[in-house]
C-alpha cells in the first residue's frame, strides 16, 4: 500500500497500510519509541482504504479493512484517520486472536503482581487504569488484557489509551502534553483524544506479571466494595473475553484458573475514591496473600 | 513472486519454500481462507518463531472451527432423524464428518447439506420446529427467488447457535444449463457411523467442480481448488478415474470438472486423467489470473476481470431475459 507503518504492541505485531498519509503519520508519532514487529512480521494486517475508489480524492472516506472485518462497519472522516487506525487493529484483536485469551480488560502491575480491571464500557477503567499508571503503577494495558493459556501469565498490551470526553481533561492535568495524539472532535462516541503510555510502560511491555486481583468497576454509585464468588468471577469474564469459545479446552483451562485469583466489585462515585478503594483492595489482597 | 503464487507453491511443495515473504504468504492466506490449511501443511517445516505462533494459532482455530461445523452436522441430524430421510452433508462440513485428507485445516463457515427434492419442506419444517429460523422475509424477493429459481432453500439461521443452515436439493440452480441427475446424489452416496450420509468421492469432485466453474465468480476460488486437489489425491485411482468420468457425464457436468482438473493439476499439480480433463486452453490464463487476483495485503486485484467473472456467473446460472429482470429488481430496490 501507498503508505505504511508497522508495530509492535506487547507480543502482538501489526501492520497499517492506508491510501492517504495523514492516518500513518499520526498513528507514527502517537506510538513513537514502540518496537517493530518481532521477526519484521506482523500477526495482523490493517488496510485504511477509500470507501469507493474516487473516494480517495472527493469527500475523502476511509473503509477499515484488514485481514478480520466487520462487513457493515460505517465509514469514517479522513478527519478521524487515527481512530480509524485504532479501531482497526482492535477489530483484528476481537475478531482475530487466537493464540492469548483476550480479555476486555485494564490491567497494571506492581512488584510482578497485576491488578485486572474489567466491567462494561463506561464503567471508567480505562480513565482508573491511566491515572494508576502514573501514580507507582506499570500500565499493561487499558483495553486488552493477554492471559496465556499455557502459563496463565497476563502480559502487556499497552496501546494508547483512547480517552474520551471529560477524561481527555482529568489526564490533561496530570501528563506531558506531548504523549497526546490530536483531539478528535465529533466521532460517534464523541470528542476522543489518544495518550501514548508512559516510557515505563512501553520499556516494560515484555514483562508480564501473575494475575493478583480482579476488580469489578462500577461508575455513579456510593462507595461500596463486595467480594465476587469465583463462579461469579468465571461468568463475568466469559463476557469480558471476544475469543473464550473460540481457544476450546485451551479458553475454559486459562480461565478456570485465572477464577482463583481474589476479585471484589466495587462502586465508585468520582475517580479520587476509586483510587482510594483499589489501592485499600489491593492492600487487602496482598495480606490476604501473606497470611495464606 | 506475487502473493497468491507464492500461497498455491506452499500448499503444493511446502519445502520448496526457501525464505519466502512470510507477511505476504500469511495475509494472503488469510484473506483466500487457507491460512488453517496453510498452517497443517508446514507443520513439520522450520519457520520463524513468530510464524510458528501464528501458525499455531491457525491450528487451534481450525480445530475449534472443525468441532463447531461437526455439533452443527449433529444438531441437525436430531432435527431431521424424525423424517426417516438421507441427509447428505457436503462441502467442508462433508470432509470433516468423514475424516478426509481436504478436512486438514480446512475451515467451514454454514453448515450445507443435500435431501431428496420431494423431502425439502418437510424438512425445513423440521429445523424451524428445531430452533432454525428464516432470514429473509417469506414473501419477499428474495424468498421467492430462492423457493422458484434456487437449488437450495433460503439460508435458515439457528436462533441460539447463531449458525447457517443451507438445504439443497441439487447442485445446481435449475436455471442453469447442466441439470445433475439429483437422484443419483443421493442414491449413491456413502452412509457414515452416525447416520448422516457424505456424497461418494467423485461426486464431491463433481460438486466441488460445479460449484467453481459452473455457478459461481470464482470468488474464493483457491480453496475450492484445493479441496479438489485434496480429494484427487486421496481417491487417485484408474478406477476412480473410470466413476468420475462417467458420472461427470451423467450431471452434463464435464466441462466443469474438466476446467476444475486442468486448473487443479496447473496450480497445485494435481493428479487427473488427461482424457476428461482434456488440454489447457488459451481462456484457461483467464481462469488462473482471476483465481490468483490478490496482493500481500490481502487486497483484491484486478476489479474488470473479477468483475467479467461476476457476470459470467450470472450469465451461466439463469438464462438472459431472467438475468435482465433480476438485476433490474436487485438494482431497483
Amino acid at each position: 500500500m501507498r503508505h505504511q507503518v508497522s508495530l509492535r504492541i506487547g507480543p502482538v505485531g501489526f501492520r497499517v497500510g492506508s491510501a492517504w498519509r495523514a492516518p500513518v503519520a499520526a498513528l507514527a508519532a502517537l506510538y513513537a519509541g514502540y518496537p517493530a514487529p518481532e521477526d519484521g512480521i506482523a500477526d495482523f494486517t490493517v488496510r485504511l482504504e477509500p470507501t469507493r475508489p474516487w473516494r480517495r480524492w472527493t469527500r475523502p472516506s476511509i473503509a477499515i479493512r484488514g485481514d478480520f472485518e466487520l462487513p457493515d462497519a460505517a465509514p469514517m472522516a479522513l478527519a478521524h484517520g487515527l481512530l480509524a487506525a485504532e479501531m482497526g487493529m482492535n477489530l483484528q484483536m476481537a475478531l482475530g486472536q487466537r493464540f492469548w485469551l483476550l480479555l476486555h480488560a485494564a490491567t497494571v502491575e506492581k512488584d510482578g503482581r497485576a491488578l485486572i480491571l474489567t466491567g462494561e464500557s463506561g464503567a471508567g477503567k480505562s480513565t482508573l487504569a491511566a491515572l494508576l499508571g502514573e501514580r507507582g503503577w506499570r500500565l499493561m494495558g487499558d483495553e486488552f488484557a493477554l492471559l496465556d493459556p499455557a502459563s496463565g501469565r497476563l502480559h502487556a498490551f499497552p496501546r494508547a489509551i483512547s480517552l474520551k470526553n471529560g477524561a481527555i481533561d482529568v489526564m490533561a492535568a496530570e501528563v506531558d502534553a506531548a504523549r497526546f495524539g490530536p483531539l478528535l472532535e465529533g466521532t460517534p462516541k464523541g470528542a476522543i483524544r489518544h495518550l501514548r503510555p508512559n516510557a515505563e510502560a512501553i520499556r516494560r511491555m515484555d514483562e508480564p506479571a501473575r494475575p493478583a486481583l480482579l476488580l469489578f468497576p462500577r461508575f455513579g454509585q456510593a462507595a461500596a466494595a463486595r467480594a465476587v464468588g469465583q463462579a461469579e468471577t468465571f461468568m463475568r469474564l466469559t463476557q469480558a473475553s471476544t475469543n473464550y469459545v473460540a481457544l476450546g479446552r485451551a479458553g475454559f483451562d486459562a480461565l478456570t484458573r485465572l477464577v482463583a485469583t481474589p476479585a471484589a466489585a466495587i462502586d465508585y462515585p468520582d475517580t479520587a475514591t476509586a483510587l482510594d478503594l483499589v489501592e485499600a483492595l489491593w492492600t487487602g489482597a496482598s495480606e490476604w496473600r501473606a497470611a495464606a | 513472486m506475487s502473493a497468491l503464487r507464492l500461497l498455491v507453491r506452499a500448499l503444493r511443495d511446502p519445502e520448496s519454500l526457501g525464505a519466502p515473504d512470510w507477511q505476504a504468504l500469511i495475509t494472503a492466506a488469510r484473506a483466500e481462507q487457507l491460512l488453517g490449511s496453510l498452517a497443517f501443511r508446514l507443520e513439520s517445516r522450520r519457520v520463524p518463531a513468530r510464524v510458528a505462533q501464528i501458525l499455531a494459532a491457525a491450528r487451534r482455530d481450525a480445530d475449534h472451527r472443525r468441532t463447531r461445523a461437526l455439533w452443527e452436522a449433529e444438531m441437525a441430524r436430531r432435527a431431521l432423524a424424525p423424517l426417516g430421510i438421507p441427509v447428505i452433508l457436503l462441502k467442508g462440513t462433508a470432509f470433516h464428518a468423514a475424516n478426509l485428507e481436504a478436512a486438514r485445516g480446512r475451515s467451514v463457515g454454514d453448515l450445507d447439506i443435500l435431501v431428496p427434492r420431494e423431502s425439502i419442506a418437510a424438512a425445513e419444517e423440521a429445523l424451524i420446529g428445531a430452533g432454525w429460523e428464516r432470514v429473509k422475509p417469506a414473501d419477499g424477493y428474495d424468498d421467492l427467488y430462492y423457493r422458484r429459481w434456487m437449488h437450495e432453500l433460503p439460508p435458515l439461521i439457528h436462533r441460539e447457535r447463531d449458525r447457517m443452515i443451507d438445504v439443497h436439493h441439487t447442485i445446481l440452480p435449475p436455471t442453469a444449463r447442466p441439470t445433475p441427475d439429483a437422484a443419483a446424489l443421493v442414491a449413491d452416496s456413502v452412509a457414515l457411523a452416525s447416520g448422516l450420509r457424505v456424497l461418494c468421492p467423485a461426486d464431491m469432485v463433481i460438486h466441488a467442480a460445479a460449484h467453481l466453474f459452473a455457478d459461481g465468480d470464482l470468488a474464493g476460488g483457491l480453496r475450492n481448488l484445493w479441496d479438489i486437489d485434496r480429494l484427487l489425491r486421496q481417491f487417485d485411482s484408474p478406477g476412480f478415474r473410470a466413476v468420475l468420468a462417467e458420472r461427470a457425464g451423467r450431471h452434463q457436468l464435464r466441462g466443469a470438472v474438466a476446467h476444475a482438473l486442468r486448473l487443479a493439476a496447473r496450480l497445485y499439480g494435481s493428479p487427473v486423467d488427461p482424457n476428461l480433463a482434456g488440454r489447457w486452453r488459451p481462456s484457461d490464463r483467464l481462469f488462473e489470473a482471476r483465481l490468483l487476483a490478490r496482493n500481500g495485503w490481502g487486497q483484491a486485484r484486478r476489479p474488470l476481470l473479477r468483475f467479467a467473472f461476476y457476470v459470467r456467473s450470472h450469465w451461466l446460472r439463469m438464462p438472459p431475459l431472467m438475468l435482465a429482470r433480476h438485476l433490474w429488481v436487485k438494482a431497483t430496490r
